[in-house]
């Protein structure tokens, strides 16, 4: 039984392909309670797809797209911030313009400068791709992305809660603004080879919203969150391995599917809390 | 204007002197002129867009004045954070945050440096403590969301009493809240007032406030009147700040119905 489960780890590109999976979850999993209590995932969608023009750039010029990350990250996430800011067409109409328009201009470029880059793979994902320098850095980002999430932890988390009280209190709002949303950008970024831009999402918001409805804390939904993550990642691959399915969309089925389970036992849980109020 | 004439015994604390905030070119606040002692319980008055919540984010450094100044302890508000604790309208908080009300507490006990200053055992105390002072330590562990409305208010005090702030800035502490729990936070006022802080509280209700506060301020973008609740609180400074709805407030406590008796 077990010799199946370490079939597909004979080959290098599957061990690869497992670390690099963990480290997207686990990367993208520690944000996610974050990005859905702020009520930010149409915000991480934008930046995702904003990643293509930087992606087309960077690939013309010579680098891939793991080296991009960081400096991509950052550039993605001020310019959305100080947009976002400085607009006043309202902030969901201001992420709808940059979103969309972002996008098109990714296109373009890409057929402009007459790059060659797989578009299916980009937007869904193909871990199987990834070399040995892509996992380095994507081990490293998922390290950044912790140790910061750690460091900041209770001033993001005061902030996030109240704002306003936060920056009574003398903290500093506008770096742990755009602190998060750097820290999301390394994240969506570090994880594109994994599932890609248009399912990277399902990978940042659905185990994080499973585990919120399984969790009494936010610490504990974090956590979870991982864990949940995590599984989906590694599940995904191996479904993926197994019955020669594209790796991305894989993952992010297996997500949701945790998903209905935690929605499910969630509304379960409190029809038996409910009847035990109407018998007592 | 009434301006109540400052006491040359008492600590002005916060001095507004000509303060103007506008928001981009609609004026918010107007030459708004007001001196509060330390240890003073004041209720900001005035209607829905008057300016009580511009006021406060003023004094708590959030927003920049177009004209005038405005100081506490002679220093700027910008200068002044820490000072100063604000606990802002219940809407404005993220309550999608499955906080305990340990974690709430523990704000304010929260400064720029990642890695605190205290242990964790001090902390722990701080937060106890300040629990316990408004009554709700046996809640230490529960979910903020599951407390009543007035419950919610004390935690947010008790999070101003672990910060230790000299200066509170309460905005529409009594709305959502029955009549019931608005007493508790009054009783809880009065003790944090006894201990020297001075309490500023952003309210609609104009009525019984001498019985409760030590000054009043009506705001309607100016500064109608301020100083004592029995002295200021006139029919025309009501007018001023309402219209015409003088006849929805119980004006057996205003002073020229006490002349008339």
């Amino acid at each position: 039984m077990i010799d199946i489960f370490l079939e597909p780890f004979k080959y290098d590109f599957m061990i690869r392909s497992l670390i690099t999976a963990i480290a997207s979850g686990a990367m993208l999993s520690t944000l996610g309670p974050f990005t859905i209590n702020r009520n930010m995932g149409f915000m991480a969608d934008a930046m995702a797809h904003a990643t293509l023009p930087i992606i087309a750039v960077g690939v013309f010029l010579g680098f891939s797209i793991s080296e991009l990350g960081v400096p991509a990250a950052i550039l993605i996430a001020v310019l959305l911030g100080v947009i976002i800011k400085n607009t006043n067409v309202g902030e969901d109409t201001a992420i709808g313009i940059i979103f969309s328009s972002f996008f098109a201009l990714g296109f373009v470029l890409i057929s402009l400068l007459n790059v060659t880059i797989n578009l299916e793979d980009l937007l869904f994902g193909q871990i199987l791709a990834v070399n040995t320098s892509d996992v380095y850095i994507v081990v490293f980002l998922l390290l950044l992305v912790v140790t910061i999430v750690l460091l900041f932890f209770k001033q993001l988390l005061f902030y996030s809660f109240d704002p306003i009280g936060a920056e009574v209190k003398g903290l500093n709002t506008s770096f742990l603004n755009y602190l998060f949303l750097i820290l999301l950008s390394i994240a969506i970024v570090g994880s594109l080879q994994t599932v890609g831009i248009i399912l990277v999402l399902s990978m940042l918001i659905i185990p994080a919203a499973a585990a919120k409805l399984v969790s009494n804390t936010f610490v504990t939904s974090i956590k979870v969150s991982i864990v949940f993550g995590v599984t989906a990642s590694i599940t995904g691959l191996y479904l993926s391995y197994f019955f020669n399915l594209p790796s991305g969309p894989s993952m992010s089925l297996v997500a949701t599917a945790i998903f209905v389970v935690a929605f499910l036992s969630n509304k379960i849980r409190k029809k038996g809390s409910l009847s035990t109020v109407t018998i007592s | 204007m009434d301006t109540k004439e400052v006491n040359s015994a008492s600590t002005p604390l916060i001095i507004s002197d000509g303060c103007c905030v506008h928001f981009g070119n609609t004026p918010a606040l107007e030459s708004v002129n007001f001196s509060i002692d330390k240890g003073k319980k004041v209720a900001v008055v005035g209607p829905n867009g008057g300016g009580k919540s511009t006021l406060f984010n003023a004094i708590a450094g959030l927003v920049p004045l177009e004209e005038g100044s405005l100081t506490i302890e002679g220093k700027n508000p910008e200068d002044s954070k820490g000072a100063v604790s604000y606990v802002p309208q219940k809407d404005l908080i993220n309550w999608n945050f499955p906080l305990s009300v340990k974690q709430v507490v523990e704000m304010g006990l929260i400064n720029r440096k990642t890695i605190s200053i205290f242990s964790r055992k001090k902390i722990n105390n701080k937060i106890k403590e300040a629990l316990k002072n408004v009554g709700l330590l046996e809640k230490i562990d529960e979910n903020i969301k599951s407390l009543s409305g007035g419950q919610i208010q004390r935690v947010l005090i008790a999070r101003a009493l672990a910060q230790d702030a000299d200066i509170l800035l309460l905005d529409e502490a009594f709305s959502a809240v029955d009549i019931g729990a608005q007493e508790d936070i009054m009783q809880l006022i009065n003790s944090i007032n006894l201990d020297g802080k001075t309490i500023l509280i952003a309210t609609h209700d104009v009525n019984n406030l001498e019985d409760k506060f030590d000054e009043v301020l009506c705001l309607n973008k100016h500064c109608c009147a301020y100083g004592d609740p029995s002295e200021v609180l006139t029919p025309e400074v009501i007018e001023e700040m309402y219209g015409s709805h003088i006849d929805l407030i119980n004006n057996a406590h205003l002073p020229s119905s006490k002349n008339n008796d």
